[in-house]
């Protein structure tokens, strides 16, 4: 197992890739490759093949840690096999107690964003401000900007949003169109209830 | 248990509130609790199970309920869409069913993209990662400067130090001697000598003194107490007392 995690230096790329395993270990956010490349003065090229190196020596079952691509950039965290000794150890503050109006507001920013408070209330039916001030506090969305025609801030998810969710980036979640019943359901339902109705 | 006052002694206990019905409505008609903030829904469900709970339907406690909570949503309602109300007002029933189709429709894709991020989240519950601040750039470097001397900053200094030269602003205030004083002074040299050059009278002062001098001598010429003579262009000018012949003579050369 041991052997695993030594990278034997016989390539500039396995050079490289311990540069970028450094770069990885001391890092709090994901980083991109292009900033792999910048802080390691090498091409961008050369940094992806260095980090498929890295991606198959860190991976689950083979090491403690693992090499995900995660928020449209690279990070290590801890394998799946030592969450139960990390959980002992370390609390989850960000999603934990993520409310069901939490989740429905990070829904609506993620695929409409940037969105407003009054947007997300619209399509909630019920004020957002309390859930849009408390995923803004746990960083899982961030302001930006402010929309022209009456200033309200507009809100977007943060790469914290996409690292928490094991996202690789907002494409990955499910197609919109997937996603409820479409209008002519709904408004068949909808009828067959109203038709139901004595008149 | 079995109240006086089914509805109003419902037990509540929802995200925005706990206790009774009767307090939460009283709550809100006194405006101490934004009805925004509530889940009407909750409050539905709480209600049915409440009647689940017992034996015979109460149809007095469902109607008051039906009464309060249709005007707990309408109220609700106009709270958190005012602007929406004359709009969807004008709504033909058609356009209406559309548009609550397409609203409802709108919810359901955010409440089934909630649900898939719920179960991202509970598949995600195994990845520890570290989280912390974004990492600080490293700190640039002072510009270091080369030693340098401080004679050398003292004479820079000095060289910034020297007064400017005086800008001579003579020009602007011109203070012109009356004429009357340079009328009296031919007169009075006519009187004692018949004979003066322009030139030599007029030594030593300053440029515009010589002018009205001039003028001076050009009015006296005119009113004819006296005859100016001069050979040529920049000839010395001869100055005497008035005569007829001369006064020809300077007329003739001057034309």
């Amino acid at each position: 197992m041991d052997r695993a995690l030594r990278l034997v230096a016989t390539s500039p790329v396995q050079e490289l890739a311990r540069t970028i395993e450094a770069l990885l270990v001391i890092a709090s956010m994901p980083l991109t490759s292009a900033e792999l490349a910048d802080a390691t003065s090498d091409d961008e090229e050369r940094v992806g093949d260095a980090l498929e190196l890295l991606a198959e020596r860190y991976r689950e079952g083979r090491s403690g840690i693992v090499l995900e691509h995660v928020a449209g950039g690279y990070a290590f965290r801890a394998s799946r096999e030592a969450a139960a000794a990390c959980a002992r150890l370390y609390e989850r503050p960000i999603e934990r107690g993520l409310t069901q109006a939490a989740l429905e507001t990070l829904a609506i920013v993620a695929y409409l964003g940037p969105s407003t408070r009054p947007e997300i209330t619209r399509i909630r039916g019920v004020n957002a401000d309390a859930a849009v001030a408390g995923l803004v506090e746990r960083g899982l969305l961030a302001e930006a900007g402010r929309e022209s025609e009456f200033g309200a801030v507009r809100y977007l998810t943060t790469p914290l949003f996409e690292r928490v969710f094991g996202l690789e980036s907002l494409a990955e979640l499910p197609r919109l169109e997937e996603l409820g019943s479409d209008t002519a359901e709904l408004r068949a339902r909808l009828e067959a209830v109203a038709e139901k109705r004595p008149a | 248990m079995e109240a006086a006052n089914p509805v109003g002694e419902l037990d509540l206990d929802l995200d925005a509130f706990e206790g009774p019905f009767d307090l939460l409505l009283t709550l809100v008609l006194r405006d101490e609790l934004p009805l925004s903030e509530v889940d009407l829904a909750q409050v539905v469900i709480a209600f049915l199970e409440h009647l689940a709970g017992r034996e015979a339907l109460d149809l007095d406690a469902c109607g008051e309920f039906l009464v309060l909570i249709s005007a707990l949503l309408e109220l609700k309602a106009r709270g958190l869409f005012p602007e929406e109300e004359a709009e969807l007002a004008e709504l033909e029933p058609e356009e209406a069913a559309e548009e609550l189709a397409r609203r409802l429709a709108e919810y359901r894709r955010a409440k089934d993209g909630a649900a898939w991020l719920a179960e991202r989240l509970a598949d995600s519950g195994d990845r520890y990662f570290r989280l912390g601040p974004a990492p600080l750039a490293p700190v640039q470097p002072e510009p270091v400067f080369a030693a340098q001397k401080p004679a050398r900053l003292a004479a820079a200094l000095r060289a910034l130090a020297v007064e400017p030269l005086a800008l001579s602003t003579a020009h602007m205030a011109l203070e012109f001697p009356p004429l009357g004083r340079f009328l009296e002074r031919w007169r009075s040299l006519l009187r004692r000598r018949s004979r003066l050059d322009f030139d030599l009278e007029v030594e030593g002062l300053s440029r515009v003194e010589i002018a009205v001098a001039f003028m001076a001598l050009l009015e006296l010429a005119r009113q004819r107490e006296l005859s100016i003579a001069q050979a040529g262009s920049f000839a010395p000018i001869r100055i005497s007392r008035f005569s007829e012949e001369r006064s020809l003579t300077w007329t003739a050369h001057s034309a």
